[in-house]
């Protein structure tokens, strides 16, 4: 099974995942800026299936993260990941991009039982979401994801960008503080899920805001 | 379907497939060199009539969702495949930013996917290479062929929501010069905003149009914006403003026209308020749009944009343009409002003329100047 996966509610990233490679990913790139993704992300798409050889008849399904995430480049990925699906006439699923993160905690050492993922949500706000872990099983999402301040966070240990932001106000994880949601963990998230027997969810974004248009009230008449 | 002679230039040449998304039309449009194939639109307008405006972050929401059953849709409609297609454009600005991203990602997967080259074109020209279609209503292509070259002197009046502009077009693909426009408001949101004050609604263009018509355009006068002579200078030694708008200083005098009515208690005449707002804006823009003209030598104006419906201006730019001797063209309407068919025109001209594909690299530009036909 070829999954090409992409994610752009941070950084712009987009991987490769195959059960017959090594940890399961082909190849993969990730910017490290959050602001250039309608640029880099289909010329990082086109060099990863160069640089792979293979082409878009080879890719069995894609996955693309639905947020949460700053609006327009999460967009930006799942625009690029639903016209895609449509022009290779793919199935395309969506997943939570906080559970990229999350299964890199999970995969290392002294992972906590019960812990937070967050990201930056700008406005001193963060995206987050809380993960329950069982011993050699994936992450489960028990609660989220929202959106809201960083000192209105559960007490609990974050992980994620988010964390490293806030960490004078949050139990912030000190090897995880600049990570962000990665293409790459998330295609392994789809490949251990569907392996497992588990259906994907499809492609609908995450926004958690509304956007910030006021209905105009009655005007007030001169009097 | 019509069968035409294979030698008949009009049924040749590149097949394109336009993609639009610049505002809040979702738009794809396919055409086969001068011939129009298919044009799909998809609007949020109907989600943005509770603000009294377009609200880009609904907008660009809506976009995400409108693409895909829209590309399908038009090439349903065209008959063809994306195996099928010679060449993508896509507008790449001016426009809303996050909209215009969620066209452009699409539109370069659909390159990537499809393995065609991609044009990233300026919306505001693309305005102008709808006018060269062949179909009955556009009597430009009648005049290029059988050279294939657009008339000589060729301007084009651009009056919407989001610009009001006057360009001088040497080469649609290569030469294209701003002579005026708008330095504050579009004509369009003009409309929207004192439509609003009126309490006529939204889109206020439409509204303002049809209520105008009961109403006496000359019982309230209402300022012309920059056509004060400091602005305007002479031909010879033109002001900063010469062929420039402005529609802020309008909107608010309505505003305080409105109130004045209210503050003596006596009710206000809104039809006349509407037909005499309408009529400052159509002969500003008409007298400016055909002074441009005539002092650079323009005798083909192409009218388009939305506001291009309105039955007022279509009216005066019609006498003003006759007197003057200029031959004014005006595409079918729903060619005028943001389409992907124009893009895709517009595409095709420059496949036509042998212009370089923009790569997949391109940033979308919600500024791009109109000098730069493509990326
Ligand atoms: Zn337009």
């Amino acid at each position: 099974m070829l999954i090409l996966a992409i994610d752009t509610s941070a950084v712009a990233s987009a991987a490769l995942i195959s059960d017959d490679a090594m940890e399961g990913v082909v190849d993969s790139f990730a910017t490290e800026d959050t602001r250039s993704h309608a640029e880099v992300l289909v010329p990082g798409i086109e060099q990863l299936l160069a640089g792979a050889g293979v082409s878009g008849a080879d890719i069995d399904l894609i996955v693309t993260g639905v947020g949460p995430g700053p609006f327009t480049g999460l967009r930006s990925g799942i625009a690029t990941a639903r016209t895609l699906a449509f022009a290779w006439n793919k199935p395309l699923y969506g997943l939570m991009s906080l559970d990229a993160i999350a299964l890199e905690v999970a995969e290392s050492t002294g992972a906590p039982a019960e812990f937070l993922v967050a990201t930056d949500a700008r406005r001193k706000e963060v995206y987050w979401a809380r993960y329950t872990l069982l011993d050699g099983q994936l992450p489960e999402l028990a609660d989220g994801p929202h959106v809201g301040f960083a000192s209105e966070l559960p007490d609990l240990p974050v992980y994620g960008a988010g964390a490293g932001i806030y960490a004078d106000v949050v139990k912030a994880d000190e090897d995880f503080q600049d990570t962000q949601p990665s293409a790459a963990s998330l295609g392994q998230f789809a490949l251990a899920l569907l392996s497992a027997g588990r259906e994907l969810p499809d492609s609908t974004p995450l926004y958690l805001r509304e956007s910030d248009a006021q209905v105009p009230g009655p005007r007030k008449r001169a009097l | 379907m019509n069968s035409a002679p294979a030698s008949d230039p009009r049924q040749a040449g590149p097949l394109v497939l336009g993609i639009e998304s610049s505002c809040d039309e979702t738009g794809v449009g396919i055409v086969r060199g001068t011939t129009l194939l298919s044009n799909t639109v998809s609007s949020s307008m109907d989600e943005h009539v509770r603000f009294g405006g377009v609200i880009p972050e609904i907008a660009s929401r809506a976009h995400l969702d409108a693409f895909v059953p829209t590309l399908q849709e038009s090439l349903r409609t065209a008959g063809v495949t994306l195996e099928d297609v010679d060449a993508i454009a896509v507008t790449s600005g001016p426009g809303l930013a996050g909209a215009l991203m969620v066209g452009v990602c699409a539109a370069k997967a659909l390159a990537l996917a499809s393995g065609k080259p991609l044009y990233a074109i300026n919306h505001l020209v693309a305005h102008v290479g709808v006018g060269l279609l062949d179909m009955p209503e556009n009597r430009l292509p009648e005049k290029r062929l059988p050279e294939n070259r657009l008339p000589e002197n060729l301007g084009a009046l651009l009056v919407s929501g989001g610009h009001t502009e006057i360009l001088r077009i040497r080469s649609i693909t290569d030469d294209v010069e701003l002579l005026g426009s708008t330095i504050d408001d579009a004509a369009g949101e003009a409309y929207d905003k004192v439509a609003r004050l009126l309490g006529l609604g939204y889109p206020g263009g439409p509204a303002i149009d049809k209520i105008a018509r009961t109403g006496n355009p000359k019982a309230i006068r209402f300022p012309r914006g920059l056509s004060q002579p400091k602005y305007m200078g002479t031909a010879e030694e033109p002001g900063p403003h010469r062929y420039d708008w402005s529609f802020s200083g309008l909107k608010t005098a309505v505003a305080r026209c409105v109130e004045q009515f209210e503050a003596r208690g006596e009710e206000v005449p809104v039809a006349d308020i509407a037909a005499a707002f309408q009529e400052a804006v159509v002969d500003i823009i008409t007298s400016k749009a055909v002074l441009a003209c005539r002092e650079n030598g323009i005798t083909e104006l192409l009218l388009g944009g939305g506001v291009a419906a309105n039955s007022r201006l279509r009216e005066l730019t019609g006498q003003r343009c006759r007197s003057a001797g200029i031959t004014l063209h005006v595409p079918p309407l729903q060619l005028c409002t943001d389409n992907g068919a124009m893009v895709a025109a517009l595409g095709a001209q420059l496949v036509m003329a042998g212009i370089a594909p923009s790569g997949v690299a391109f940033a979308p530009d919600s500024s791009l100047p109109v000098t730069t036909v493509s990326v």
